[in-house]
């Protein structure tokens, strides 16, 4: 059990530090720890996590405490909250200090026009993997194309298409 | 009470837009925040802070901003700790940092043991495959339009695909792929202006 811990510390609290872009950039490492190495869950049990934490309110990283309670119940919902939001807060607030002082240093610019595209590069393989995992018959691969496009031309809230996904689902067709 | 210490107060006062936040109104702020923000917090969050709370004013909040879109790390958590710590030092981000994830952690675990209880179940297995389904299609489209700005660049988009072959194709971990792939990626960037 402390193993476990231990192993679900190590591999969030480097993620917290990794996930430059927000969360979504992290998903990819994190399906490949505890799907691939660890084998705490199926690449479908991850998807389907991950969907659970869409339909949540709040920041996008929820995916990270489901994890944690998943693997080892409440301790790892301790741990793995505490290693994921830990590190990177501690850094934010280190860097809080310096900020003024480099305010209108043009590297900074540079920096931040410079990781775009890894952004979109590592945003685009969670979609990959994640899209992979959760579309296995023709009906869910319908569903998904359908949402990302109503996703991408509209401006329809997410929750709702989240719930069209959901009923649609219920309906079973294509499933089989 | 001398001259200069009045107008010091007076001039720290004029700096701040309102009374500042107390620890305990930090921790409500965000906790409202976490519970209604659906599907983004970020619009939200501009709204509370900026013309509700009147926290920040409209300079300092994207100053803030800008400095936690560039760390590791949600920017709206990051964001909650750099003002809970700039109002009320360590006690303040911490207030707010918990107030935020507070109740979408607990959504998120009772949505999770509702999983669990009715996995075998095949309609409640259907529907859940539906939302799987849906949420990766909010991903793609997320990633189409962040694709879009630099598709016609050719530097940033090669770098964009480098990155979305090594991880998303070729499954390599993340740490030495970031260490090596960043620094080229800001280097490629700064030194051949496309």
């Amino acid at each position: 059990m402390s193993d476990t811990l231990l192993a679900l510390a190590t591999i969030f609290s480097q993620l917290s530090l990794l996930a430059f872009g927000g969360g979504n950039t992290i998903l990819p490492e994190m399906q490949r720890q505890v799907v691939d190495i660890h084998h705490w869950m199926s690449p479908q049990e991850f998807s389907a996590m991950f969907a659970l934490a869409q339909a949540a309110p709040g920041p996008n990283m929820m995916v990270v405490t489901l994890v944690g309670w998943h693997v080892a119940g409440w301790p790892g919902v301790l741990v793995t909250s505490l290693a994921k939001f830990g590190p990177s807060s501690i850094l934010t607030g280190v860097i809080l200090h310096l900020w003024q002082r480099f305010k209108d240093k043009p590297w900074r610019a540079t920096i931040q026009v410079g990781m775009v595209p890894m952004t979109v590069g590592l945003v685009g393989a969670s979609a990959a993997l994640i899209t992979e995992a959760s579309t296995r018959t023709w009906g869910l691969a319908v569903i998904a194309a359908v949402c990302a496009l109503i996703a991408y031309k509209s401006k329809v809230h997410p929750l709702w298409i989240l719930a069209a996904g959901a009923l649609l689902g219920l309906s079973g067709i294509g499933q089989v | 009470m001398t001259i200069e210490s009045i107008a010091t107060l007076e001039n720290s006062a004029s700096k701040v837009p309102s009374p500042l936040p107390s620890t305990r109104e930090l921790f409500v702020g965000f906790l409202t925040l976490g519970m209604i923000g659906f599907g983004g917090v970020l619009p939200l969050a501009r709204r509370m802070i900026v013309e509700q709370r009147r926290w920040l004013t409209p300079a300092q909040f994207t100053d803030m901003l800008g400095l936690c879109q560039c760390l590791p790390g949600g920017n709206i958590i990051n964001l909650s700790v750099a003002i809970g710590l700039h109002f009320r030092g360590v006690a303040g981000a911490l207030a707010s940092l918990l107030g935020l994830i507070a109740a979408p952690s607990a959504v998120v675990i009772a949505l999770g043991v509702i999983y669990q209880r009715f996995q075998d179940n095949p309609s409640v297995q259907h529907l859940f495959a539906g939302l799987a389904a849906a949420a990766s299609g909010l991903l793609i489209a997320m990633a189409l339009k962040m694709l879009m700005p630099i598709l016609k660049k050719p530097l940033p988009l090669l770098i964009a695909c480098l990155f979305f072959v090594s991880i998303g194709l070729l499954r390599l971990p993340l740490l030495p792929t970031m260490l090596i792939l960043a620094p080229l990626s800001i280097i490629a960037i700064w030194k051949l202006p496309s």
